[in-house]
């Protein structure tokens, strides 16, 4: 092992695998993960191609071919818990993209959430054993986050008992749907249901693509892949255009609307439920998140800590690059984020199975928080984990840029997490408007209860006027519990200038619309302000269960820097709220550049915490080892462009440039 | 109505056609925006020159850039070599000389995706560091290729910091030869872009021996390969160091010396010498060796940096006046997504920093070659500024560039992740240019140092009667200051004369502090390294605020100079405010500190930002118009001029080879899984 990574090591004040265990959940949990992991490295079938050297359609084969593996692995081992298959792919997967994932996360649920009973017994079979490969093609290429839009449609025939399905235009054409580019033989497509002349809006139906046995298209269907993107290399995303295509009427998915064979639609009782769905998804997403930058960090630290340059003093030897304060600076409050957002997704997830259980027994009451709070902290954290791998990609230097540091690939893969599943702007919208619901509740009488319960408190909501004089003043820097309440104070703030601001502009305004629109920077601000709060929240009250002193200790400071280096960032909102004077900003500052100094030696050990294999990393630079540069040398050597030893292109245009000019 | 270059169509049938939404954003036209194009170029002559090149690089179909996106790395270095061959043999033909402004207009027009850009980096050196004998002998050489050159200076373990380099040359006064050598791993030149596969010749930075003496760093020209078949020289081991983020075009190297002899005059002496008998003579100071770095980040700052924010800016806002999205009002139909408030917020400030940093980059540029003569003449005075500038405004510029292109490419929606978007490239390029030529950090503290060390002259001087005058882009700090803002309502801050001056009293705010900051923790005992160290993140704060008053100051200074175009001056003023204004926001806690600004007048900065957005909105189409960038340039599905967005991007993807190369993993893998589980059934 590298010497510096060993120093770092035997220097922390805390053991490393308790912390690895508070991750986790438990000690069961790390152990049955670990196991799993093992399962995979100790296959002999199990071989790890580096992809970075692989051309886009060799990354697809090699994806399929693994998805074609790891079915039978996964009966084989006799892994079935939800969890543990996420556990079992990701290593398996290295960047964790699978074509015929679709089928699993999307076509099978749909068809168990919207599809009747008989059409369960008629598909399901197939899908599970993998005799159809399915997709859910949603988007169009005109077409996102705003569903109504969808042009697709699907007019119904009574007299054959058919259904039409046609792509009437350019921009109606199905684009982005996963494993829809080469992989899939059906799908289930979002279309405007017409029957009897009228249009219903957007109904889902089960669509044949490719002829089973030959994989061909069948006519009246044009699809293909969409062609290469930043990252998701091994997806074979996809386009789909219809061309008056007939599928029979027992294909639309009819729990809830049903067409009736001479073309009478009955309407559904309820749709509450399809929140249930992207609830889930967008909870996980946050999990991703933190997953993401935790890999980002953990690749970034080691290496600083390897990495020698420049001098501090004189004639010294060069220091790592990790004891400069503006490398800790860029790379502690990362470190800190991370850890806040791995405990967010932790409590994503349980209230996510608390709210579940719930909604089985019919109690739909915290689903609209619910619901507000995942858009919400969907956006938050993936713009703010977006950033922070390219900031820890940067913080490498030159060799960052390089596929060897694994973080590009980290970076293109995490991105797209901005835009799909609801694009982020339209998601902090979302929060804004049960914000702003939630205040207009206040105002009229009502109590609010969960997150939100503050704007209970809002001075305005007082008997007696008195303004900025309740806003207590005294916040104490080195406590977790009195910095939520600052960031509680500045959400306040900005929710009630939202609600106002768009109050002021619905008197003005021809409609709600354009006043909501003329708005939206402000309701954008104030929904970043209520999940800042929300995560600093998490975080403070996480510490509460930590039992072992040294880890929550090591915790406690990861918890102010990440307080404190917020409230840094956004010094004009406390400042000009009143929430803090000019004096405690600049206690804030020090504080911060104190708490780098305290971090710094834990610095490694808190990211062998998160324990990823070096697989997982797919980092040169990240390895736990920390032997760097031979292993950088032995990588280089197998890039494409140095399979021989002059390329063709000399012999082709050097070589006449030389001679002809 | 735009220029005929625009309208040349890539042959598709619908780009005869205008898309209407983006026909109708062209109709009001509030300015010139053909004038407003000269502005850009410097001059009517300089568009009408660069429109030519344009239009003759893009005839030639071998220096498409259509397929650049289905390449794998591989071939797009194989065709980058290929489009640098025809340009070549284009340049020869019509005898456009060697960095002539028609060779910077045909790498504009190819967006800089040919091979041997390194090439041009090895002549500035040569120039600036060679001696004469050795830029007539060199030169030529390099100009004709007859050979290939590279500059050979980051090794596998040592990056920015120089003295820190490993490689050594070694003077042996028996055979009057240099012995270059890489003594450890951690020494091997690793990222010199053009020495993976192309280069015969690297100048190669070196740690100077002579006389058993380190004399630190110089620059060795080294043949690596030969010029008969191309195989690496004896000693030589060299290769291409693998797949990147980006920037496939080019073969970036790592290179290991193993005891080579080069002859003594390889070695550049224009600044220092060695003589036969071993003696070490200095020429010049060793400062020197930086001019080379400040030519190469100039040039990155105009030819490369800016350039791709206006492009990303072109794209995004051009796309979201096709795109729509939700309803603004409940009977309308979808709205073009940049008429959301949102949307503007995103794009707006970055168009405008487009056109900061191209006013800020052209006068940089021509402060560089006021200075340039002047300290090749030995006359060091503005080598200081020159490079504090440089090095700053290379940190900020690629800073807020990459965070803007990436910022529209984020605006564009899950389109703008297909790279037909042309958007990812542009991404990977410009955000690599964050950490080569100098790490951002380590520049920006370059310039914090310069900061400091003026701050100490003015307020040394002050207490003297001494009076020396501060470098121009300083003397603010010893200029009169105000405590407050005397701004009372939202329309004072549209006075550039006002917010130049808050920016102004919040960079010198900050240098003042991590100044005193640095002097307390010294006079308490810590040593000045450790002080240095402990007071870096304000440092970086203080030359950040620096930069942005600087490029503020630039920006209104522009708009003086307009006076005969009111209506250009007027679009120009907008965008300049909102930079400015902009930036205040983001960083409200610096105004608020010390309470220069008050809570009330944030709001009112607020105010007057909000309420620029839709004057802007009603320009964006023909700001974006006036950057004249010809689609061939942007090579993206969603930027065309013609706004036929989706029909181009379902033309392009079909071309995939992911789609026109059938599909063997379905024969190898789907197939078998696809039967085998019918098997079981």
């Amino acid at each position: 092992m590298n010497q510096d990574l060993r120093r770092e090591r035997e220097g922390a004040s805390f053991n490393p695998e308790l912390l690895t265990h508070v991750l986790d959940g438990s000690p069961e949990n790390t152990r049955r993960r670990r196991e799993i992991e093992n399962l995979i490295l100790n296959d002999p079938d199990f071989q790890h191609e580096d992809l970075n050297f692989l051309s886009r359609s060799q990354r697809y084969e090699v994806a399929v071919k693994k998805s074609a593996s790891m079915v039978k692995k996964m009966r084989e081992f006799g892994i079935a818990d939800p969890e543990e298959i996420v556990w079992f792919k990701k290593i398996h997967l290295v960047n964790f993209v699978e074509p015929v994932n679709l089928n699993f996360s999307m076509f099978i649920p749909t068809l168990l959430n919207q599809g009747t009973t008989a059409q369960q017994e008629k598909w399901l079979l197939s899908c599970k054993g993998l005799e159809i490969i399915g997709t859910y093609a949603q988007t169009e290429m005109g077409h996102g986050t705003h569903l109504r839009g969808l042009e697709t449609t699907a007019t119904y025939d009574p007299e054959t008992q058919e259904f039409i399905l046609n792509s009437p235009t350019v921009t109606s054409i199905k684009w982005w749907p996963g494993g829809l580019g080469k992989t899939s033989n059906h799908a289930i497509v979002l279309a405007q249901l017409i029957t009897k002349g009228k249009c219903y809006g957007l109904h889902a139906f089960i669509v044949p693509i490719r002829e089973i046995g030959t994989h061909k298209p069948l006519p009246g269907i044009t699809v293909g892949d969409i062609g290469p993107k930043f990252g998701y290399d091994e997806m074979d995303n996809g386009y789909l255009k219809m061309d008056n295509y007939r599928i029979p009427r027992e294909n639309m998915l009819m729990k809830y609307a049903q067409v009736k064979p001479d073309g009478t639609y009955v309407k559904p009782v309820s749709n509450k439920l399809t929140y249930g769905t992207m609830v889930f998804v967008r909870s996980f997403l946050v999990g991703e998140a933190a997953r993401s930058l935790s890999k980002a960090c953990t690749i970034a630290i080691r290496y600083s800590a390897v990495r020698h340059q420049s001098e501090l003093k004189p004639g010294e030897p060069e220091p790592q690059i990790l004891d400069f304060q503006t490398q800790q600076y860029k790379l502690f409050p990362l470190l800190a984020t991370a850890y806040a957002f791995q405990f967010v997704g932790a409590y994503m997830k349980e209230t996510y199975h608390r709210i579940n259980e719930d909604i089985g027994q019919g109690d739909l009451s915290e689903l609209p928080e619910l619901h507000a709070l995942t858009a919400g902290l969907k956006a938050f954290t993936s713009w703010t984990t977006n950033a922070a791998i390219e900031a820890c990609r940067m913080a490498c230097g030159g060799h960052g840029y390089s596929h060897c540091s694994g973080l590009p690939n980290i970076y293109v893969n995490f991105t797209p997490t901005c835009t799909f599943e609801g694009e982020n702007t339209v998601m902090m919208l979302q929060t804004a408007r049960f914000l702003m619901k939630s205040y207009d509740q206040v105002h009229s009488g009502k109590l609010m209860c969960g997150m939100v319960s503050y704007l209970n408190d809002l001075p305005s909501q007082r008997i007696q006027p008195q303004q900025v004089a309740v806003w207590p003043t005294v916040v104490d820097i080195d406590s977790p519990d009195s910095l939520t309440e600052a960031y509680k104070l500045r959400a306040a703030r900005l929710v009630e200038i939202a609600a106002k601001n768009l109050q002021n502009e619905v008197i003005h305004r021809e409609s709600k619309e354009v006043a909501w629109n003329l708005t939206s920077i402000d309701l954008v601000r104030a929904s970043e302000a209520h999940c800042h709060y929300v995560v600093v929240k998490l975080f403070s009250e996480k510490l509460l269960k930590i039992q072992d002193k040294s880890i929550h200790t090591v915790l406690k400071n990861l918890c102010l820097l990440y307080c404190l280096y917020g409230v840094s960032q956004k010094a004009g909102d406390f400042l000009q709220g009143g929430i803090m004077t000019e004096s405690q900003i600049t206690q804030v500052n020090q504080r911060i550049k104190e708490l780098l100094t305290v971090i710094r030696p834990d610095a490694v050990a808190l990211v062998d915490a998160f324990d990823f294999q070096d697989v997982t990393l797919g980092s040169v630079l990240g390895r736990y080892d920390g032997n760097v540069y031979e292993n950088l040398f032995e990588w280089a050597k197998k890039s494409p462009l140095n399979k021989a030893e002059v390329h063709e292109s000399y012999h082709k245009y050097l070589k006449p440039l030389q001679s002809k000019l | 109505m735009g220029s005929p270059v625009h309208q040349v169509s890539l042959g598709d049938t619908w780009s005869r056609q205008v898309n209407p939404d983006i026909e109708r954003e062209r109709n009001i036209q509030s300015f010139n925006v053909e004038r407003l194009t000269n502005i850009l170029d410097g001059r009517a002559e300089n568009t009408a020159l660069r429109r030519k090149v344009e239009s003759i690089i893009h005839s030639d179909p071998k220096c498409s850039l259509k397929d650049n996106y289905f390449m794998t790395q591989n071939e797009c270095y194989e065709a980058a070599i290929q489009r640098k061959f025809h340009i070549q043999t284009i340049a020869k033909c019509l005898g456009w000389s060697e960095n002539s402004p028609e060779f910077f207009y045909a790498y504009r027009a190819v967006s800089g995706e040919v091979a041997l850009t390194t090439h041009s980096v090895f002549l500035q050196a040569l120039r600036s560091l060679g001696s004469e004998e050795q830029i007539a002998k060199w030169a030529p050489l390099c100009n004709n290729f007859q050979i290939i050159t590279t500059y050979a200076q980051t090794e596998l373990g040592h990056g920015t910091y120089l003295q820190g380099l490993e490689t050594e040359a070694t003077y042996d006064a028996a055979t009057q030869e240099f012995v270059v050598h890489s003594p450890t791993m951690t020494a091997t030149k690793w990222w010199p872009g053009d020495l993976g596969r192309s280069a015969t010749h690297a100048l190669v930075q070196a740690q100077l021996i002579c006389s058993g003496a380190r004399q630190g760093m110089h620059a060795f020209i080294v043949p690596i390969r030969s010029l008969e078949d191309h195989t690496p020289l004896p000693g030589i081991t060299v290769g291409d160091i693998g797949p990147k983020m980006g920037f496939d075009c080019t073969d970036h190297g790592f290179l290991r010396l193993d005891h080579v002899r080069i002859p003594r005059d390889n070695m550049l002496s224009r600044f220092a010498q060695v003589l036969p008998d071993g003696t070490y003579l200095e020429l010049g100071k060793l400062q020197i060796n930086y001019l080379s770095m400040v030519i190469t980040r100039v040039n990155l700052l105009w030819g490369e940096v800016t350039p791709i924010l206006q492009k990303a800016c072109v794209i995004a806002i051009r796309y979201s006046v096709i795109r729509r999205q939700s309803c603004l009002r409940p009977s309308d139909p979808e709205a073009k997504v940049l008429d959301h408030q949102t949307q503007q917020q995103k794009l707006f400030p970055q168009l405008a920093t487009a056109y900061a940093f191209h006013f800020l980059t052209s006068n940089l540029l021509e402060f560089f070659h006021s200075s340039y003569d002047a300290i090749l003449n030995k006359d060091f005075s503005l080598l200081s500024e020159l490079h504090a500038l440089s090095s700053g405004l290379k940190a900020m510029a690629s800073d807020l560039c990459s965070w803007g292109t990436e910022l529209c490419r984020k605006a564009c929606g899950g389109h703008g992740y297909s790279k037909l978007s042309g958007l990812p490239s542009l991404v990977a390029r410009v955000t690599a240019a964050c950490t080569y030529e100098g790490d951002n950090t380590v520049l920006y503290l370059q310039m914090a140092r310069f900061l400091e060390k003026n701050y100490l002259q003015a307020q040394a001087s002050q207490d003297s009667t001494s009076q020396r005058s501060l470098p121009q882009s300083v003397a603010y700090l010893t200029a009169a200051d105000l405590a407050k803002c005397p701004a009372q309502k939202a329309a004072d801050f549209l006075h550039p004369q006002l917010y130049t001056k808050a920016w102004a009293h919040v960079a010198a705010r900050l240098i003042k502090d991590s100044a005193h900051h640095l002097q307390t923790l010294m006079q308490s005992g810590a040593d000045r390294y450790e002080a240095w160290n402990q007071t870096t993140v304000m440092h970086v704060q203080a030359a950040k605020a620096h930069c942005h008053y600087v490029s503020v100051k630039n920006f209104t200074e522009t708009l003086d100079k307009l006076e005969n175009e009111p209506a250009i001056q007027q679009v120009l003023k907008r965008l300049c405010d909102l930079y400015a204004l902009h930036g205040i926001l983001t960083n409200s806690g610096d105004f608020l500190h010390d309470g220069f600004l008050s809570g009330a007048q944030v709001d009112a900065v607020r105010t007057a930002y909000l309420d620029l957005l839709p004057l802007i909105r009603k320009d964006a189409i023909l700001l974006t118009d006036a950057f004249d960038f010809m689609d061939q340039s942007l090579n993206s599905a969603l930027g065309c001029y013609d706004g036929n967005v989706y029909e181009r991007l379902f033309e392009w993807a079909q071309r995939s080879p992911t789609n026109t190369q059938g599909n063997p993993a379905y024969e190898k893998y789907l197939r078998p899984l696809l039967q085998s589980s019918r098997a079981k059934l």
